[in-house]
């Protein structure tokens, strides 16, 4: 047990060190003078200088990669020269709408998932199975920002029920409900099609094995047979697959935020990204992919606390 | 029992062909595809437009017997461009494709067939790429270089060779100890001539079929990422760009949006029922390995 925790942890802290030292080559790789290409055409040559300054860009390039990693393990993510603000204060100021957005995403994609998937298992090959089917293959094969984009056309702009743009009225929680639904409407529809099938495959799975039939045998009511021991087991590979969706909705959610115009990491990124700003973009998708390292890890954890099975295959 | 002799047929593939088309989802997949494909190579003689001749009298004009979806803010057949596009689609999910087999075919072998602590480095490096998310990966790349479709290829293979790598390094580590690889090691056969020869004809097809299913998520990735204006340049018609003209333009038409999104859900749709059932007519034990 505590040897496979020690071994996941080692590769989750592996992926990360090569995450930074990508992110920390590419500007080198790049022909060109690095600090001209980190900071784009609108740096002032003093930007230039101080940016210069702070990454020792005149030092080896050893010297200058062990400042770096020593910076990000000091919580140090850099100073963005265009404003002058910290690097972690402003993704920090931004992390939370991401956040929320991914959660509501997650949380109704797994509870319509479960349900459908369990309601497919157990009316196996009957005409709704196989309209749950069509369902969650439709659901999984439109891209998420096609969603988001079509969601925006049909509610927000045809049948104008929804607001389309923004966060909503800061301190008004109904209104920032409403701007809540439709970004995480299209982030999570992708995922409800995963979940389903995945539930309803292991599902079943569980529902042919021995410790089922005995209870059927016994004379159990259904309900009780699925509610209080098969999806106990059932779960299992899906908890897994929640802490991959909720990673990949940290960088999905991008599409989403940008579409919505809602403040976010992604936004964040993407406005960067067309100011040329790397050093932004540099801390930022360092902590995006801290976090999704950090979610799969947590996944593969619980998962291997609920079915001891798992360690043995790392 | 895996035949390391390509010249030797199968006799189990044209039972599985035959299955293969006994199959609906599969076969409407398939034809999904053809339709893609033909509509790429043949879209000049498809349409009387040019995908980038500006007529402003028909701008942001609905569906008409001229144009067939509409046009866009610069008066563009909106349908000629959906046609171009698709070889735009089809160009990036081809090189990005053949490349990422090619480097996952090669790493793969390496990693299956050398010595132990090449495999644990590559192992730990695969692992470490393939969690970091494409996206954010492609955006840390292009704020660097600038946008281009190269850039978007680029993105795409470095991300996908860890995921083939890996199922070739486990399909080599089995053979590996097969008797007809012991049986060429102990001839005195090299180590080059034994992966070329007698692990690549048994490596091979299961990767083109999943392969196969990864099309859907490269031609999404250069749609979203041309969506973003950070993949094809304007005025270059990318199912992408046509969904960021849609966008722009959403109080005006409907009609941009529609057209740059359905090719996109067809494509998935289509690569995916065929991708599923040739996995499942060819190689059910894959299903359980994704």
């Amino acid at each position: 047990m505590g040897l496979y925790f020690l071994r996941r942890l080692g590769l989750s802290v592996a992926i990360i060190a090569v995450a930074m030292s990508i992110l920390f080559i590419i500007t080198h790789m790049i022909p060109g003078d690095p600090v001209s290409i980190a900071l784009g055409p609108r740096a002032t040559t003093e930007m230039k200088e101080e940016y210069r300054a702070r990454m020792g860009i005149d030092l080896p390039i050893y010297v200058q990669y062990g400042r770096f990693v020593s910076h990000v393990l000091h919580g140090n993510l850099g100073k963005d020269v265009f404003s002058g603000l910290p690097v972690l204060n402003i993704v920090s100021s931004q992390l939370p709408h991401t956040v929320i957005l991914v959660c509501v995403a997650i949380g109704w994609s797994a509870i319509l998932g479960i349900i459908l998937g369990c309601f497919s298992a157990l009316h196996r090959n009957s005409i709704l199975d196989r309209f749950v089917g069509v369902i969650t293959v439709g659901a999984i094969a439109i891209p998420s920002f096609v969603v988001s984009l079509y969601s925006l056309l049909l509610f927000a702009v045809t049948l104008k029920v929804l607001p389309a743009l923004g966060a909503g009225e800061s301190g008004d929680i109904a209104d920032q409900l409403k701007h809540l639904i439709l970004p995480g409407f299209a982030l999570g529809l992708g995922w409800v099609g995963y979940i389903a099938r995945m539930v309803r495959a292991s599902m079943l799975e569980v529902m042919g094995e021995n410790f089922i039939r005995a209870a059927k045998a016994y004379g159990l009511p259904e309900t009780t047979i699925v509610s209080k021991y098969a999806l106990k087991i059932a779960i299992l590979p899906t908890v897994t697959l929640l802490g991959v969706g909720v990673g990949n909705m940290l960088s999905g959610a991008l599409f989403a935020e940008i579409v919505f115009s809602r403040p976010g990491i992604g936004k964040l990124i993407y406005d960067m990204v067309l100011m040329r700003n790397f050093p932004v973009v540099q801390g930022a998708v360092l902590v995006t992919t801290a976090l999704f390292v950090l979610c799969a890890l947590m996944a593969d954890m619980l998962n291997s606390i609920l079915d001891p099975r798992v360690r043995a295959n790392l | 029992m895996p035949i390391s002799d390509t010249s030797v047929q199968n006799p189990a593939s044209s039972t599985a062909y035959r299955q293969f088309f006994r199959e609906p989802l599969g076969v409407f997949g398939l034809v999904l595809v053809v339709i893609l494909v033909l509509a790429a190579i043949f879209a000049p003689y498809l349409t009387d437009y040019s995908p980038n001749t500006i007529d402003i009298k028909s701008r942001l004009s609905p569906p008409s017997s001229e144009h067939w979806v509409g046009a866009d803010q610069l008066g563009r057949d909106t349908f000629t461009r959906v046609l171009y596009g698709t070889r735009i689609a089809l160009k990036v999910a081809a090189w990005s494709i053949s490349l990422a087999l090619l480097g996952g075919l090669l790493l793969g072998m390496i990693a299956g067939y050398g010595p132990r602590w090449l495999d644990n480095l590559l192992i730990l490096i695969f692992d470490a790429v393939r969690s970091f998310p494409t996206i954010m990966l492609a955006l840390a790349i292009i704020t660097l270089t600038g946008p281009s479709l190269n850039m978007v290829i680029l993105v795409v293979v470095i991300t996908s060779i860890p995921v083939y790598a890996r199922i070739v390094r486990t399909q080599t580590m089995s053979l590996r100890e097969n008797e007809f690889v012991l049986a060429a090691r102990s001839i005195g056969t090299g180590w080059f001539r034994i992966l070329y020869l007698h692990i690549l004809p048994n490596v091979i097809g299961p990767l083109l079929i999943l392969a196969s299913m990864d099309i859907p998520v490269v031609v999404t990735i250069e749609a979203g990422l041309s969506f973003l204006g950070l993949g094809v340049r304007p005025p270059t018609a990318s199912w992408g760009t046509i969904l960021a003209d849609g966008y722009a333009y959403v109080r005006n038409t409907p009609w941009l949006l529609v057209a740059g999104g359905v090719p996109l859900i067809l494509t998935t749709l289509g690569f995916t029922f065929m991708g599923e059932t040739l996995r499942d007519v060819f190689d059910p034990t894959l299903k359980r390995r994704d």
